[in-house]
């Protein structure tokens, strides 16, 4: 095995130390390691998007990331954006909208707007399409999708790109 | 998908990382954004002996402007170009490659010493006259035109142990320009590209350069269009005829999206296109 290395990683404003292969990829440091699943694999090749989180507020695919590489950085994943009792506008917006069917591009698809609405928070909706190039979701329920994040951008205006928890690293 | 294994250092100065990729032999490899090398490395395309991250390298981020010229650091993320719409046909071809979270991550100096002719920014280098300057051991530099740095496919003249530090290009103000890119979706490399700039003196075409991506092992310069244009009138007649020789000189690779032939095709195509975007015309 190679040598491991130590990595400081704050997610969702927590500080974890992991001792890590370098060859460790950030979704699995933060799926297997750290048990927050809610970021998911799903090309593992850099395309489908499933896997998006933010560092330091902006939107990455964390299969094409490694752990080493996240060290220090603020990073924020689908658990980090509703508060304890509120869920996040986008999520709101998700659910009120139907923009899901299996569920499984979900968190991606909301992380990614996310990255989207913190640059710009008044998309238009070919805005939001360009801006959600880089997720797929296979039931192809894209429509809704759409209408969802241009939902969450008119519900809440430029605070839709923070997480509800108010956490350093996303900006709206 | 997990890379072979490898070994990490994440040095803090410049002079470290260069000897770091020393020490660490031929199949030690710089780690930029890592959105060209990662993906190789899960494939297992690439296996690097040790991965030298350049992250905490202080000095190759950002971008500059001074006396008319643009200088870019060599970490600087696709993204920040495509917001710095001041870069002109940079910015505008930053902002087609891959998505938006690629572009998050993935490095100006990164895709031009990985060296892909499919990639979006090497053409454009050549078109803007750019040069990027590479550091060696014992705090050497050395400055490289566009049209030295691309060798073959995949291959740059970055020595093993230099590190390409920035970017440096004149500014193009009053040019007009263009990048036309056909692919089948939004996130693949481009079958073929045409990136173009177009300086004009009145209804005239005083200068015009064409890049072309994915047409030959390395990016390359329609000469002949070019030639064909200067001094002609900027009408789409006269644009139409140049674009015809876009293909001329060219060996683009047949691959499982189009063949040689259809990538000739495309190049004329999306050579006259971009041209009128370029010169203006509706």
């Amino acid at each position: 095995m190679s040598k491991t290395v130590p990595v400081t990683l704050n997610v969702n404003g927590v500080e974890h130390h992991l001792e890590v292969e370098p060859r460790l990829l950030l979704v699995h440091a933060l799926r297997d390691n750290l048990g927050l699943t809610g970021t998911h694999v799903g090309c593992d090749t850099s395309n489908c998007g499933a896997c998006t989180i933010h560092m330091d507020g902006r939107a990455v695919k964390s299969c094409t990331v490694l752990a080493v590489q996240a060290d220090g950085v603020a990073l924020t994943t689908i658990e980090g954006l509703a508060s304890e009792n509120e869920l996040h506008p986008l999520q709101e917006a998700f659910w009120n909208d139907h923009g899901l069917q299996c569920g499984y591009c979900t968190p991606g698809m909301i992380m990614a707007a996310a990255g989207l609405l913190a640059e710009n928070p008044n998309p238009t909706e070919d805005e939001v399409r360009h801006g959600l190039e880089g997720n797929l979701c296979r039931c192809t329920g894209y429509h809704n999708i759409v209408k969802a994040v241009l939902d969450a951008a008119k519900a809440k205006g430029a605070a839709v790109g923070a997480p509800a928890s108010g956490q350093p690293g996303v900006t709206a | 998908m997990i890379p072979a294994e490898f070994d990490y250092t994440a040095p803090e100065t410049l002079d470290d990382a260069i000897k770091a990729l020393a020490d660490g032999g031929e199949d030690a490899k710089l780690l930029a954004g890592g959105h060209s090398l990662l993906p190789l490395m899960k494939l297992r395309l690439a296996a690097p002996s040790l991965l030298v991250d350049l992250r905490k390298v202080p000095g190759l981020h950002g971008i500059q402007r001074e006396d008319g010229n643009w200088r870019i650091g060599a970490l600087t993320p696709h993204a920040e170009l495509e917001h710095t719409p001041d870069l002109g046909v940079v910015s505008l071809t930053a902002g087609t490659i891959a998505d938006p979270q690629v572009r998050n991550r993935g490095t100006i100096g990164g895709s031009l010493a990985h060296g892909d002719p499919a990639s979006d920014l090497p053409a454009v280098m050549l078109i803007c006259e750019a040069s990027v300057t590479l550091q060696g051991a014992g705090g050497q530099q050395r400055s490289v035109s566009a049209n030295d740095l691309f060798q073959d496919y995949l291959e740059t003249a970055v020595e093993p142990t230099e590190v390409l530090t920035e970017i440096r290009m004149p500014a193009y103000d009053g040019w007009g320009f263009a990048y036309q890119k056909f692919n089948r979706r939004s996130e693949d490399w481009a079958m073929v590209a045409v990136s173009a700039l177009v300086k004009k003196n009145g209804d005239t075409i005083e200068d015009a350069r064409i890049g072309l991506t994915n047409m030959a092992s390395v990016p390359l310069r329609a000469h002949a269009v070019e030639e064909a244009l200067r001094g002609q009138p900027g009408t789409a007649d006269s644009i139409a005829r140049a674009a015809e020789q876009a293909a001329e000189g060219t060996d683009p690779p047949a691959d499982l999206n189009a063949s040689s032939d259809y990538k000739r095709h495309l190049a004329r195509v999306m050579c006259r296109r971009a041209l009128e975007e370029a010169a203006g015309l509706p």
